[in-house]
């Protein structure tokens, strides 16, 4: 009686290895990195990484290592200022395929990382950073769409001269006819042509049917549109330099964005959310803007625009290039100290804009700043999405010699601006308007201090814990001891291996299972005096002790298991990680409390005669 | 054999369960009018809105930071020192155009080298969603206990553990309603934490009663109910203490983000260790629970008799 096989034991010695193996890399600190990686498909390579050690070393930069680490090139640092000075460096002396982030490297000692140990990842509320949502204004992907669809569908029945009027009404196409067989005749030209219109129910009348996008194309270009944006964002997110970014999907209108240990938030939110993008026009320079303003009418060919101080000019309807045609774009300052964003644009772009600009010598061109924005705001109590659109010249110059795909903008007000429009230009434009409707940011310092009282509680927390259980049951107690830590060292490694994220409700988690976990032991320690009460037979006191516990506390856990579940499904950052380390701490709690503890206890007390025990 | 010369405490619970329910009456009763009179005051977790933490190098002029907010016409503020007097917390309620950059205006108005702590916005429809997630998670996980209790016990039991679950969910959220602490999202974690452990206790007496049924040749139900209830009395307390220790950790080391859901948590095991006692067997008592309730069908049985 109370003996375990040796298979048995060596089962749980063996586990108990892995997972203290496991839970060590979390006690090597880490060092202060510059994380260097491709854009797009561009993967670092061994050349990137001997030119990039060249240039520190030319400069004098002290660090500790460099190498290439799961794709990317990781420079460790002794100290935050060398950390910091090679990132300008680096930055400035690298092309755009490289994305150079700062970043914290864990230091795991090389037997360790080669046999798959990580420390756990910690929460962006434990090491600083941003959480945005995004939701992308599905509205306006319904009714761009719908506007294609308008014009190919005139293109379409134009050929035949088929249709008499088509009207947009309420995101349907209304579209009337001269008589009956040309009616029929459409029908079938749209059928074949365009099958992603479908005929409203009910809309047809004699010489009139309604068409609306049928819901399959809806939903592709929802979900196309979702898929560009997230692309778009990602390029955003690489031209601000952050190290593992997360960007993902959630649902199916919004996007979730985590920067961690990004520092100025203020311009990732400017940068994130921002659907802007610019035109080239030239200047009517025939037609007076005051004559046009006093009489309400515009020159056919002819758009009303102004400039960011309400300066009125008339501008060509015609597009020279926009934003679509640019392929790169970068932000300096000019002879006059003024910022500037040099374009290049892409060959069609270039070929239009060298015939204008050799066409119109002398002629004004104009920069236009087109700004997309939707915002939520609440109505009568009800929340409405509220969208906007800005378009401001940024400035009109006389064209004084002809060019092509190379050229400056200026006029911009700061160098912030410059710099903010070139990034955005260079990233691409967002193929529909997203709003930011949550932010959850933590700074450098919170994160610190979170890091350092989580810690602090779950040593406490554990310390009183395990005091009071060796005063209250003695041996028992001091072996309920052992089965915690033991329980803590699981926990940590599984978290570890699984790289689940740790957040400070996490760290909480954790705790609280250290209060509950010794649940189990003290059910069984009752129970096991209990018996002792009833009977002389000590061995068959523990026996019976842990026995008779054993369905409660199952039963007992299992609940407690399903209230963590729902937690863990209800999924907000914050619970769900309260909700992970619950439920790993409750099954982890399980195995130390029941079955290490009972293995200890057998091996002090197992097979002996036992006159009194120590509980 | 009695309890008395097996040295195990006799405490006349069920005797005494008529003051308790009084009691518990009162408790709620108590927090029921609070929460439908002064209702709850729920963090911009759930009401939308903006929160911004910031810290200062030396005492932190919180008229100052008034009067530039109010020059700047945000509406529904609330400054206050938040843990030191060097670090401020803003909350803004939702304004009429609510969005991100409402924080990245007031950091920039408020000035330079300021270190930012903490910036939270919830849009209009986020809150919402939250509010209606939180309800519904909350239902979900009464109703699975409801199912599991139900189908390992009897469904007397089952109404019996949700009667003290309901009784430990409105006292925690009445006491937050009374004193007005802030309720966030990771209040809710922690109530949802107090129902899986004020369970785990009431399942373990359950648990008790049910062997103590089984084993006895007694028919009167209140005083195999009482001797459940004292031999599990020192485990109860056991538990509750450690589970009370850790808490006690995080509710004063743990920072003031966990403080509200510390002291959930510490109300919430408080009561679901009273209502584990007196309110669930009390509610199992009251439907009139007997022994052949828990006679085992055929099967289980065989599992028993099976046993050594």
């Amino acid at each position: 009686m109370n003996h375990y096989a040796p298979w048995k034991n060596t089962l749980i010695v063996f586990f108990l290895f892995i997972s203290t193996l496991y839970a060590l890399p979390n006690l090597y600190g880490s060092d202060l990195a510059i994380q260097i990686t491709g854009t797009g498909d561009y993967v670092v390579e061994d050349g990137d990484l001997e030119s990039i050690s060249s240039t520190l070393t030319e400069n004098n930069v002290d660090f500790k290592s460099i190498g290439i680490e799961n794709n990317n090139i990781l420079i460790r640092f002794g100290d935050s200022k060398s950390q910091l000075s090679s990132k300008t460096l680096l930055k400035d002396s690298l092309s755009r395929n490289y994305v150079v982030a700062l970043n914290l490297a864990p230091s795991i000692p090389q037997w360790l990382g080669g046999l798959g140990g990580k420390a756990m990842s910690l929460g962006l509320d434990l090491r600083g950073g941003v959480h945005f949502l995004l939701e992308v204004d599905m509205e306006a992907v319904v009714s761009t769409s719908l506007d294609r669809y308008y014009n190919e569908l005139r293109t379409i029945l134009r050929k035949d001269k088929l249709y008499k009027k088509i009207r947009k009404e309420d995101n349907i196409l209304f579209v009337s006819f001269k008589s009956e067989e040309l009616k029929n005749e459409a029908k079938k030209v749209i059928k074949n042509d365009l099958p992603d219109l479908v005929i409203l129910e009910g809309s047809e009348l004699e010489l009139e049917f309604g068409l609306e996008v049928s819901s399959n194309a809806q939903t592709a270009a929802k979900s196309s549109a979702l898929k560009q944006n997230i692309t778009t964002l990602r390029n955003r997110v690489n031209e601000l330099g952050v190290a593992e970014p997360i960007i993902q999907q959630q649902g199916t209108e919004r996007i979730v964005v985590q920067l961690p240990g990004v520092q100025d938030t203020a311009r990732a939110k400017e940068i994130l959310g921002a659907v802007a993008t610019v035109e080239f026009r030239l200047v009517d320079e025939k037609n007076d803007v005051q004559t046009a303003i006093q009489s309400g009418k515009t020159p056919s060919g002819s758009k009303l625009y102004k400039f960011k101080d309400g300066r009125p000019l008339l501008l060509k309807t015609t597009v020279i290039a926009t934003g679509e045609n640019i392929v790169d774009a970068s932000s300096s300052v000019d002879q006059d100290n003024q910022p500037q964003v040099s374009i290049v644009l892409d060959s069609s772009g270039g070929r239009t804009m060298l015939e204008t600009t050799k066409e119109f010598i002398g002629y004004r061109m104009a920069v236009v700043f087109i700004e997309n924005q939707v915002e939520t705001i609440i109505e009568d109590g009800v929340a409405v999405k509220k969208r906007s659109k800005t378009q401001d010249i940024i400035n009109a110059a006389t064209i004084q010699g002809t060019f092509s795909n190379r050229f400056q903008i200026t006029g911009i007000d700061s160098s912030r601006e410059a710099r903010n429009l070139a990034l955005l230009l260079r990233a691409g434009s967002l193929s529909a308007p997203v709003e930011i409707i949550e932010e959850r940011t933590i700074g450098p310092s919170l994160g610190a201090d979170n890091i350092q009282k989580g810690f602090i509680s779950v040593l406490v927390g554990f310390a009183l814990v395990l005091v009071f259980m060796a005063w209250r049951y003695r041996v028992f107690g001091l072996v309920a001891n052992v089965a915690l830590t033991l329980n803590l060292i699981t926990i940590i490694s599984i978290l570890s291996m699984i790289q689940a994220t740790l957040t400070l409700p996490g760290i909480a988690g954790i705790v609280l299972t250290v209060g509950m976990a010794v649940d189990a032991n003290v059910l069984i320690f009752e129970r096991i005096k209990e018996e002792m009460r009833s009977t002389k037979d000590i061995q068959k006191a523990i026996s019976a002790g842990y026995e008779k516990a054993l369905l409660t506390i199952a039963d007992a856990n299992i609940t407690t298991l399903i209230a963590s579940l729902v937690l863990f499904s209800f999924g907000t950052g914050a619970i769900k990680g309260f909700a992970v380390t619950l439920s790993i701490g409750i099954i982890t709690s399980m195995f130390t409390a029941i079955i290490v503890s009972r293995a200890i206890i057998n091996l002090i007390y197992g097979g002996k005669k036992v006159e009194e025990l120590a509980i | 054999m009695s309890l008395k010369s097996l040295n195990i405490p006799v405490i006349d619970f069920v005797g005494k369960r008529k003051y308790a329910m009084i009691f518990s009456a009162i408790l709620l009763i108590a927090s029921i009018a609070s929460i439908g009179f002064q209702g709850l005051k729920f963090g911009i977790d759930f009401t939308g809105g903006t929160l911004i933490e910031l810290g200062y190098e030396k005492t932190a002029d919180l008229e100052g930071i008034r009067s530039k907010l109010a020059s700047a016409d945000f509406k529904g503020t609330n400054v206050q020192y938040f843990g030191s007097d060097t670090e401020v917390l803003i909350q803004l309620e939702p304004q009429a155009a609510s969005s991100a950059q409402i924080s990245s205006s007031i950091i920039r108005m408020l000035g330079e080298g300021i270190d930012v702590r903490r910036v939270e916005f919830v849009g209009p429809k986020v809150g919402e969603e939250l509010t209606n997630d939180g309800g519904l998670a909350m239902l979900y996980a009464l109703i699975g206990i409801l199912i599991y209790v139900a189908f390992r016990f009897e469904y007397r039991f089952a109404l019996g553990s949700i009667a003290a679950l309901v009784h430990d969910v409105i006292i925690v959220l009445g006491v937050f309603s009374l004193l007005q602490i802030e309720f966030d999202l990771t209040v809710l974690a922690a109530i949802l934490a107090v129902i899986g452990y004020s369970l785990n206790d009431t399942i373990v007496v359950f648990d008790r009663i049910r062997e103590n049924f089984l084993a006895t040749r007694h028919v009167e139900p209140e005083p195999i109910v009482n001797e459940a209830l004292n031999q599990t009395l020192s485990r109860t307390l056991m538990t509750s203490l450690t589970t009370l220790l850790v808490l006690f950790a995080l509710f004063y080391l743990g920072g003031e983000v966990i403080h509200s859901f510390a002291g959930a948590l510490l109300i919430g095991v408080v009561i679901g260790t009273y209502s584990s006692i007196y309110v669930a067997s009390t509610t199992i008592l009251a439907m009139g629970i007997s022994k052949e309730d828990m006679l085992p069908s055929e099967k289980e049985k065989k599992e028993i008799d099976a046993r050594p």
